[in-house]
């Protein structure tokens, strides 16, 4: 096994292997620190992305991170690389390729067809080269369109899911937190329920009940409730208005069993959605959520720092078509993510590394109360995605979970942002918001009166 | 007074029905200063439960009897919150303090991530089980510092129980910063896995009460050595709880330091 060293003022840094070097060079995290793999002093950690930047992106393509025979997410990821695609920049090492995707050369279109020759650990490695400005840059130049009843990721458009949940389902507080959320135009990307009571019962209730509102207003969006694929497999078996087939998807074989899947299982239920035709303007029916950590946490991680085994889950996603994509970037705790600098920097990582790979990336911005941040560190987050032309950004009322006990955006930070930065609702959605008469005619989603006739018509039908 | 303030609440219907932070009104597309402070109360609140410390010798006095004082590995808060694995791992000065014996049932109470859940939940939560223990015997209870739920396994083992139950602060919300958990594990070991526990959680004043909780508790202990097992074997079918029944307050006044 080839190994990899730099000299750095006299002294010869040497990294035992690809992972080891892909870790030292990742900005510092506590998870990676818990792992035992984060570098071991800041000395270190550049001289590892020096060596990094001279590494060719070929050896990628020969040097497996996790074997070919041991890891189905590895041999999804090399059997559908894009030999034709990899062309253009298959001579560059990866300090080459920052550079170039920085460059006026790297725009919109040539990024999007570079995305299927790209492997995932390859967009890992070039963000450990990039400042939380370059991050941000090199995604505003992608668009990822998918859609669903509403068209997402169009340019000049921000999109929100409306995550409505409530600590035990009750049909009127989901409702509440619905019309709430709708009165601010949130929820063109999903209307998603994460469930408290989690079997199929329960979730085709909260399905039908969704899909109820939505054909009462005649919403141009999606509902989800966010269960197991089983259940959601279950539940289309039972009849169920199924929009959307969620699941928490991970960066290796291993790490997905842990949450109860395999490939075989995402393409079943991808199939069956696709078979409900229940789709207006686009035949997406997957969302998936990610997160720095999910891997280590489960024991799972083969060794890999967090930041490169969470792009490989951006492997396993954009192999199923989905219609959304978002990294939980905060949730997950300070043991991996300690406060709001490792947060920002690692919600810019995922969001750049899932653009550039062709997923429609959006965040959850948001923190646990166990982390050191809090609701000014969002407002960075959610500024700075929103200039990075983030595809959706979730909101909850007043920021505030009342069934998962954390904090992510609110509706207002959401309609805030779009005012702020000019971005508008997907299209359906902006249509409708307009003919509800919750939008005026620049399409602002200004603040109503506690009578006003919108507010009654949707209280009415609540 | 900024004239886009909604003034009138149509959300008063929907109150009751969740606690959520529905129709706070807007200040442009702001939040409103009053939902502003309220939100960041509510933080606070839920920050000084993670960081606060428990006053251990109040909590000691009113314990049915004597308890055994030990640490985890982390040595601080901050240490404790980046290195879970050494939450879980017993701090070898407090080895000597736990001698084996032949118990049903090893009791510890753990900070966990709220202080202020062991301050207001664990007193009568222990005096619940207490009471409902009949024959099965009980070792002398363990208070753990920097306590993650794991640590109940070593604890377990040193003393001898075929079960551990670790009572532990659950990491805070918004709506509520002193919320209690309880974890049962069956044959306690250092190494043993989240799913061979049951758990018991939202133990606070809009959740699960204490004499409720020990009533499941009690079940499942039962349960787990007629069984022989705990965790995804074992699935928890006791009555659940009935509407109105209100929860008892804690013996000792919540703490902020």
């Amino acid at each position: 096994m080839p190994v990899y060293a730099t000299v750095l003022g006299g002294e010869r840094h040497v990294f035992a292997d690809l992972a080891t070097l892909l870790a030292c060079a990742s900005p510092r995290r506590s998870g990676d620190e818990l792992a035992g793999l984060a570098a071991t002093s800041e000395l270190r950690r550049v001289a590892a992305r020096m060596a990094l930047a001279d590494l060719p992106l070929k050896t990628f393509l020969s040097e497996a991170l996790i074997p070919y025979e041991a890891d189905e997410v590895t041999r999804l990821i090399i059997d559908s690389h894009d030999a034709a695609a990899f062309a253009p920049i298959a001579h560059m090492t990866v300090g080459q390729l920052r550079d170039w995707l920085l460059s006026y050369d790297a725009d919109g279109a040539t990024l999007a067809a570079l995305a299927p020759g790209l492997l995932p650990e390859m967009a890992a490695a070039v963000s450990k080269l990039m400042r939380n400005g370059d991050l941000v840059a090199v995604a505003a130049k992608i668009r990822v369109v998918t859609a669903f009843r509403s068209t997402i990721g169009l340019p000049g458009r921000l999109s929100s899911r409306l995550q409505p949940n409530h600590p035990t389902d009750d049909p009127l507080g989901i409702a509440a937190s619905t019309l709430d959320g709708l009165l601010f135009g949130v929820g063109d990307a999903v209307i998603g329920i994460n469930p408290a009571t989690d079997n199929v019962e329960a979730c085709i209730t909260l399905l039908t009940m969704l899909d109820e509102v939505r054909q009462r207003f005649d919403i141009p969006t999606q509902s989800c409730v966010l269960t197991h694929v089983s259940n959601s497999l279950q539940a289309m078996e039972k009849g169920a208005p199924l929009d959307l087939v969620f699941q928490s998807v991970a960066g290796t074989e291993a790490a997905n069993r842990g949450f109860g899947i395999d490939l075989a299982l995402l393409a079943e239920a991808e199939q069956a959605a696709l078979g409900l035709k229940r789709g207006t303007v686009g035949g997406n029916v997957m969302y998936f959520e990610t997160g720095q950590g999910a891997a280590l946490s489960a024991d799972a991680h083969h060794g890999l720092d967090q930041q490169t085994v969470e792009t490989r889950a951006y492997g396993v996603a954009r192999a199923f078509r989905p219609l959304l994509v978002n990294t939980v970037v905060g949730f997950i705790g300070p043991e991996y993510l300690f406060d709001a600098k490792q947060i920002i920097r690692a919600g810019l990582e995922d969001h750049f590394c899932g653009k550039l790979l062709g997923l429609p990336m959006g965040v959850d911005v948001c923190y646990t109360n166990h982390a050191e941040a809090d609701q000014d560190d969002m407002d960075v987050l959610m500024l700075l995605l929103g200039n990075a032309g983030v595809n959706f950004l979730i909101g909850v009322p007043g920021a505030d979970d009342v069934m998962l006990n954390y904090q992510s955006l609110s509706y207002h930070d959401v309609v805030g942002l779009r005012h702020l930065l000019d971005r508008k609702p997907a299209p359906e959605f902006e249509s409708w918001l307009m003919r509800m008469g919750l939008a005026d005619s620049n399409g602002k989603v200004p603040p109503l009166g506690g009578d006003a006739a919108p507010l009654r018509r949707l209280l009415a039908g609540g | 007074m900024a004239r886009d303030i909604i003034a009138l609440d149509p959300f008063a219907r929907f109150r009751a029905a969740t606690r959520a932070r529905i129709g706070l009104g807007r200040a442009g597309d702001g939040l409103p200063t009053t939902a502003l402070l309220e939100f960041q109360l509510a933080h606070a609140k839920a920050r000084d439960a993670v960081h606060g410390a428990v006053d251990w010798d109040a909590l000691e006095e009113h314990l049915p009897a004597p308890a055994i004082r030990v640490k985890s590995l982390a040595a601080d808060r901050s240490t404790y919150l980046r290195r879970p694995d050494l939450g879980r791992r017993l701090d070898p000065s407090c080895a000597h303090l736990l001698s084996k014996g032949d118990w049903d049932l090893a009791l510890v109470i753990g900070d966990g991530l709220s202080a202020a859940a062991v301050h207001t939940w664990a007193v009568p939560v222990v005096w619940a089980l207490h009471m409902r223990l009949g024959c099965l015997s009980m070792a002398p209870l363990v208070l753990a510092e920097q306590a993650r739920v794991a640590l109940a396994d070593p604890i377990g083992e040193a003393l001898g129980a075929r079960i551990s139950v670790m009572l532990i602060g659950e990491r805070p919300g918004l709506s509520v910063a002193d919320s209690l958990g309880i974890y049962m594990t069956h044959g306690p070991r250092s190494g043993r896995r989240d799913g061979e526990r049951n758990c018991l959680s939202n133990i606070h004043a809009h959740g699960l009460a204490p004499a409720a909780a020990a009533d499941k508790l009690v079940w499942l202990i039962r349960q787990s050595l007629r069984l022989g097992l705990s965790g995804v074997g074992l699935k928890e079918e006791t009555p659940s709880l009935q509407p109105g029944q209100g929860p008892t307050p804690g013996l000792l006044p919540p703490s902020s330091d």
